[in-house]
């Protein structure tokens, strides 16, 4: 798959200094240690694993908005530094700008490059058509619930039109209803744009369903512990049914025993 | 520039406060405090009726007489000359201030070295009693407009300049992080995140600074040229005329409570969203 990769994360190495308490000298955490695997186009991925794992500081690595002490970010097979319009970030709280409405904060990354006002506004309108908000365009963060946040946030993100979707944890402040309304949603947009994502999530139900596959990480430091396929078709049935397949049950008890039994510090190399 | 200024810290209380009446007390409980606030000012000016009528009228006066002596200022025009005078000033000074503490604050607030060049300065200035140095200012500028101007200036342009400071220090790193994510520049994040994000806090320090504003006007009107509405106070006050001396004073305390209720207003508008968030 070398070289095939849309997104390549290679040998990423990445420690916290941490100011010792009562006068003692600072010391290196260790958060990610040569971690490493690959996402093909189109293939959603998700980092699973226990809190302190390093998922979401790996996320921000491969945005730019964490700088990683070692390794390589590739896309397309070249090297990125920094955020760059091939990729889109989708945070855990939505992060709408409050002073903006709906369609502006979906203008954001388009105002940015210096799009013009027609074309931005074109764009965002058909994006907010995509996630269901075709509705909402004029109005503003402060009177959208929290699910609509999130799919302006996507929105936002698709805007500027990256192959690849970044998403950390983006479901995790939501209802349990919600939640899965726009799971089955994500699903559906994939399906229409074809991006490549990246997903990071602690929910190994949300893991299963979204990805193609899942990266399994270790904590302390953090590192990949293993890949699971997952086998399941796509489009997929609703969680709910999903969930009683056998196979489904199966996966999920792996991962919950992946992510519960690895012993702090062990297997330093990439599993995978 | 170490101790925040606390406004906005008022405002979210005050926001907290408002939340739990809300809770608590609806429509009756509300149009009872309301009733309850009415009789408190019927017994306050009823009971100033009665009990400055008994006191000699070069000490005191009393309601009626503030009213009548109000007729008769405002008949004779002496009160809108007055006004004007004085607003014009205010207006000048205020604006002046604005403009220099919102640049300032935006400056300290987004560089280091700025802050740390100036806060000190600042503090020090913010915690003087400027009143104390209004012989210093007449001995620069005279007794002229520009002194008036300078006194206003300096009353008012603290607050003002703290709160964009905070303002711009304030922004939450999540929303400077959505700008990092688009590849925005230096510049785009500047124009784009932190300064409308700070415009709330502007707008806290200018509400807080008219307050001062006025002060500094009534203030400069006393002890430079004597002018406009504190110019009116002085004359019916060497005269024993206390009733008239009144009129220009609720003249300044409507002054007060009218702009500082406008631009809290504006505060709501620019920023409607603070009010649901925390």
């Amino acid at each position: 798959m070398k070289g095939a990769a849309k997104l390549a994360v290679e040998d990423v190495s990445k420690s916290f200094r941490v100011r010792g308490s009562g006068g003692a000298a600072a010391t290196l955490l260790p958060v990610l240690r040569h971690v490493g695997f690959e996402v093909a186009a189109g293939e959603i991925v998700s980092l699973i694993g226990e809190s302190g794992c390093g998922k979401t500081t790996l996320l921000r690595i491969v945005q730019g908005l964490v700088r990683r002490d070692a390794g390589t970010i590739r896309v397309d097979g070249a090297t990125v530094e920094g955020a760059g319009r091939d990729r889109g970030f989708v945070f855990q709280q939505p992060s709408l700008l409050p002073w903006r409405s709906a369609r502006q904060n979906v203008e954001f990354g388009l105002e940015l490059q210096g799009v013009d006002r027609a074309e931005r506004a074109r764009r965002a309108d058909a994006l907010l058509a995509l996630v269901g908000l075709a509705a909402a365009a004029g109005q503003y963060p402060h009177e959208l619930s929290g699910g609509m946040q999130q799919r302006i946030g996507l929105a936002r993100a698709l805007a500027i039109e990256p192959e690849i979707l970044l998403m950390d944890e983006p479901f995790s402040a939501l209802d349990a209803q919600t939640r899965e309304v726009l799971q089955a949603e994500l699903l559906r947009i994939q399906a229409e744009t074809a991006k490549t994502i990246l997903f990071v999530t602690h929910d190994l139900d949300e893991a299963i369903y979204l990805s193609d596959r899942v990266v399994v990480m270790a904590a302390r430091p953090g590192r990949v512990r293993t890949i699971i396929d997952i086998p399941f078709a796509k489009p997929r049935p609703a969680l709910p049914r999903l969930r009683g397949e056998p196979e489904f049950q199966r996966i999920r008890e792996e991962m919950w025993s992946l992510i519960r039994s690895t012993p702090p510090g062990a297997a330093v190399e990439p599993a995978a | 520039m170490t101790a925040p200024e606390p406004a906005p810290d008022d405002d979210r209380l005050a926001a907290a406060d408002a939340g739990i009446e809300e809770l608590e007390a609806p429509g009756r409980r509300r149009r009872q405090l309301w009733l309850i606030r009415i009789a408190a000012i019927v017994v306050v000016f009823g009971g100033w009726e009665i009990l400055g009528r008994q006191v000699s009228p070069l000490f005191m006066s009393y309601p009626s007489a503030v009213a009548v002596a109000a007729v008769r200022l405002v008949r004779t025009g002496e009160l809108w000359v007055a006004l004007q005078s004085s607003l014009t000033l205010l207006v000048s000074g205020f604006v002046i201030a604005a403009v220099i503490g919102v640049v300032l604050g935006l400056l300290i607030g987004r560089y280091r070295g700025m802050e740390a060049a100036t806060d000190w300065l600042v503090n020090a200035l913010y915690a003087t009693p400027l009143v104390a140095i209004i012989p210093l200012v007449t001995l620069w500028f005279g007794l002229g407009a520009s002194a008036k101007l300078f006194i206003i200036v300096i009353l008012a342009v603290f607050p003002i300049l703290i709160n964009t400071a905070a303002g711009v220090r304030d922004v939450s790193a999540a929303l400077i992080d959505v700008g990092t994510a688009f590849a925005a520049s230096e510049r785009q994040i500047f124009t784009k995140i932190i300064l409308p994000a700070a415009v709330p806090f502007m707008m806290t320090g200018l509400r807080l600074g008219v307050g001062r504003a006025i002060i500094g006007m009534v203030v400069a009107e006393f002890f430079t040229a004597i002018t406009g509405l504190g110019a009116l106070i002085v004359k019916y006050g060497n005269q024993y005329d206390t009733a008239s001396m009144f009129v220009p004073i609720f003249v300044l305390m409507l002054l007060g409570v009218g702009l500082t209720l406008l631009l809290r207003r504006a505060e709501t508008a620019v920023a409607p969203w603070r009010r649901m968030d925390e």
